[in-house]
């Protein structure tokens, strides 16, 4: 007890060293903080952005779809198998879907095309579909029309309420023809996407395809992203062994790897920052080693053993590096919760560049609570590491080297 | 009388590997309980450095130094620290005392460090503070006391543990005429009623002049060593001992 009440008063003796020490940790939390919080916002960001874009968070399909993407790799749509998955917990909707490549041509031009059938409301709930309109009206079910994406409409020179006509393969080598009016048209940022999609409701698609009642994929809508492989793991084995179940992580491995790269840069600047960081505090603690050279000398020499001199000093940096972790992380907390509710958003060139792509031009924060207690953590373990050199020093402390003035 | 310091043969070298500083050289010294001794000398001629040696603070490259019969250069460095706090008392030129603690806290400090109970601790700090005179200052911090008031705070702490001896590395040296005579009649009426040994280094004529026994070194050995009558008692004379 008398030791902490020393430390504790040590602590006040050279007040500006002790506030420039918290302020140190304090500001280095906050930076910490801020930068992860920063980065961990702008990929739930991206990731949002991807899965909303079109693959949703996991996909069931007939096991070797992925591989060969044909509509005989379809499955049977059943309400027993949709509430299968549904049941999981963390599971918010599954939107059934059936897709093929068709040719679709207005009265002079042909073009290739990604033809999508869809549940309107069920797809809408997981990836805003509606959002990407431009002109028209979106789909309802059984509806006998389609959407058609901006850029598809533009090379086939159609327009809204125009008919076009669609010819492919269907289930089996069955003959795909049909004729529907243009409902609406998507605008999509991805100009893969913009080029050559439609959409069909799903009945509608079922039957110009010859599937009646089959799918190529259901599409999965998560309430946490966080669970993703422990929700995809538990609907696997639920399924069994007729079906595969895939991640977006798995389907876009690209996106896995650009994100991973970015970390990896994120890294470095965070490695430079706790550097600064570490010189801040390593230059106090050097400071208080100068400054109390000769009592710590004086305190060995009348019978204060050394490794008590140390606990001295680890509760003092304990109390001031703690003091800081804490006062920074209330105070990252407000910081963080508006740049969430307020995030930093571009202008100009580059906000055209991220909605071209068809994400949000903005660099949200994460309110993640384990961001703040990871950051305090770190900091305070990095200053509580840096306190070892002091410790070292006393180890080899000389008491009559000590005191030589 | 009961020998308390028995050093033998003891020297000391600095810098052995560049220009060796033969500090103390073949010192054989045998202080008994109850003595009021000064190291005296000029500067540089290892008053500081035997000192060290017997307080522990410092080994000796040669010869044995016996602490009531314990050869203390045989000891680990913790455990020199452990004898230190249990044996020696210590009184420095200056800065003494902790800043940040009260006069009281800087005597507790050290039978904290022995774990003693707090009935004992609050005892013995009320009977050190009566007696160095300054019960009204318990509660004063190191900065608001004069320098003399600090050394005496000091004498106290070194006090505290219950030492064998107490050892006075030119303790009045930073103090003017009438503290550094204050301190000494706490410390002669300390060894003189408690019969507390005292070992000074010292150049300060008016430590000498109080002083019953006064080793003079010379170049790191022993040149005289003179039991004589402190000048604050009926004088009868020097007389050598050796």
């Amino acid at each position: 007890m008398w030791l902490l009440k020393l430390a504790w008063k040590n602590m006040w003796r050279n007040r500006n060293r002790t506030a420039i020490t918290i302020a140190a940790v304090f500001f280095s939390v906050i930076l910490s903080t801020l930068t992860n919080s920063l980065q961990d916002g702008i990929f739930e960001n991206l990731i949002k952005n991807v899965v909303s874009f079109y693959n949703g968070y996991i996909q069931i399909h007939k096991k070797g779809y992925w591989e060969e993407q044909i509509l005989d790799n379809t499955f049977e749509n059943s309400s027993k198998l949709s509430n299968l998955i549904s049941q999981h917990q963390n599971i918010t909707a599954v939107a059934p879907r059936i897709e093929s490549f068709a040719l679709v041509s207005s009265d002079t031009l042909t073009k290739g095309c990604l033809v999508i059938g869809i549940s309107p409301d069920l797809e809408n709930s997981i990836t805003q579909l509606e959002n990407k309109l431009i002109e028209g009206e979106y789909l309802s079910e059984n509806d006998p029309a389609s959407l058609l994406s901006e850029g598809l409409a533009n090379r086939l020179n159609l327009s809204l309420h125009d008919t076009l006509v669609i010819i492919g393969q269907g289930y089996h080598g069955a003959m795909a023809v049909g004729k529907y009016p243009i409902k609406g048209i998507l605008k999509f940022g991805s100009p893969d996407l913009n080029d050559q999609t439609l959409y069909l409701s799903l009945s509608v698609a079922q039957e110009l395809y010859s599937v009646q009642n089959m799918l190529t994929s259901y599409v999965i809508g998560l309430e946490n992203p966080d669970y993703l492989n422990p929700t995809a793991e538990k609907v696997k084995s639920s399924l069994g062994s007729d079906y595969e179940v895939m991640t977006w992580e798995e389907m876009m491995p690209e996106v896995v790897q650009h994100i991973r790269t970015d970390k990896a840069s994120l890294i470095i600047i965070q490695g430079v920052l706790y550097m600064l960081i570490g010189f801040g505090i390593i230059g106090t603690l050097l400071m208080m080693m100068v400054e109390r050279k000769y009592e710590m000398g004086m305190l060995v020499a009348i019978g204060m053993k050394k490794g008590k001199l140390m606990q001295l000093m680890l509760i003092e940096s304990v109390l001031t590096v703690f003091a800081g972790c804490v006062l920074g992380i209330l105070a990252s907390i407000p910081i963080v919760i508006y740049l969430n509710r307020f995030p930093i958003r571009f202008k100009g060139e580059l906000a055209k560049v991220y909605e071209e792509f068809g994400f949000e031009a903005i660099f949200p924060t994460s309110t993640n609570p384990e961001i703040f207690l990871r950051q305090g953590l770190l900091v305070l373990v990095l200053a509580l590491l840096l306190s070892l050199y002091p410790l070292l020093k006393i180890a080899r402390l000389n008491p009559v080297t000590a005191m030589k003035k | 009388m009961k020998t308390v310091i028995d050093a033998h043969n003891v020297s000391k070298t600095f810098n052995p590997d560049t220009i060796p500083i033969l500090a103390v050289n073949n010192v054989h010294l045998h202080l008994e309980r109850g003595e009021f001794t000064a190291l005296v000398g000029p500067s540089g001629s290892g008053k500081t450095t035997l000192l060290n040696l017997l307080g522990g603070l410092d080994k000796p490259d040669k010869g044995s130094i016996l602490i009531n019969g314990k050869d203390i250069t045989q000891l680990s460095p913790n455990a020199l620290i452990d004898f230190r706090l249990h044996h020696i008392g210590f009184v420095f030129q200056s800065f003494n005392l902790i800043p940040v603690l009260t006069a009281r806290e800087n005597v507790e400090l050290i039978m904290q460090l022995q774990h003693k109970k707090k009935e004992e601790i609050d005892e013995r700090v009320l009977n050190l503070f009566r007696e160095i005179g300054m019960e009204d200052k318990m509660d004063t911090r190191p900065a608001q006391l004069s320098g003399g008031q600090q050394q005496r705070v000091a004498v106290a702490r070194a006090l505290a543990s219950k030492p064998q001896f107490v050892l006075a590395d030119e303790p009045t040296a930073n103090l003017d005429s009438k503290s550094a005579t204050n301190l000494l009649d706490i410390m002669a009426k300390l060894n003189q009623e408690e019969n507390i040994t005292f070992i000074f280094s010292t150049h300060d004529a008016r430590v000498i002049e109080r002083a019953r026994r006064v080793i003079t070194l010379v170049d790191g050995q022993i040149h005289s060593d003179t039991a004589r009558v402190p000048t604050d008692l009926p004088h009868e004379g020097e007389k050598p001992r050796n």
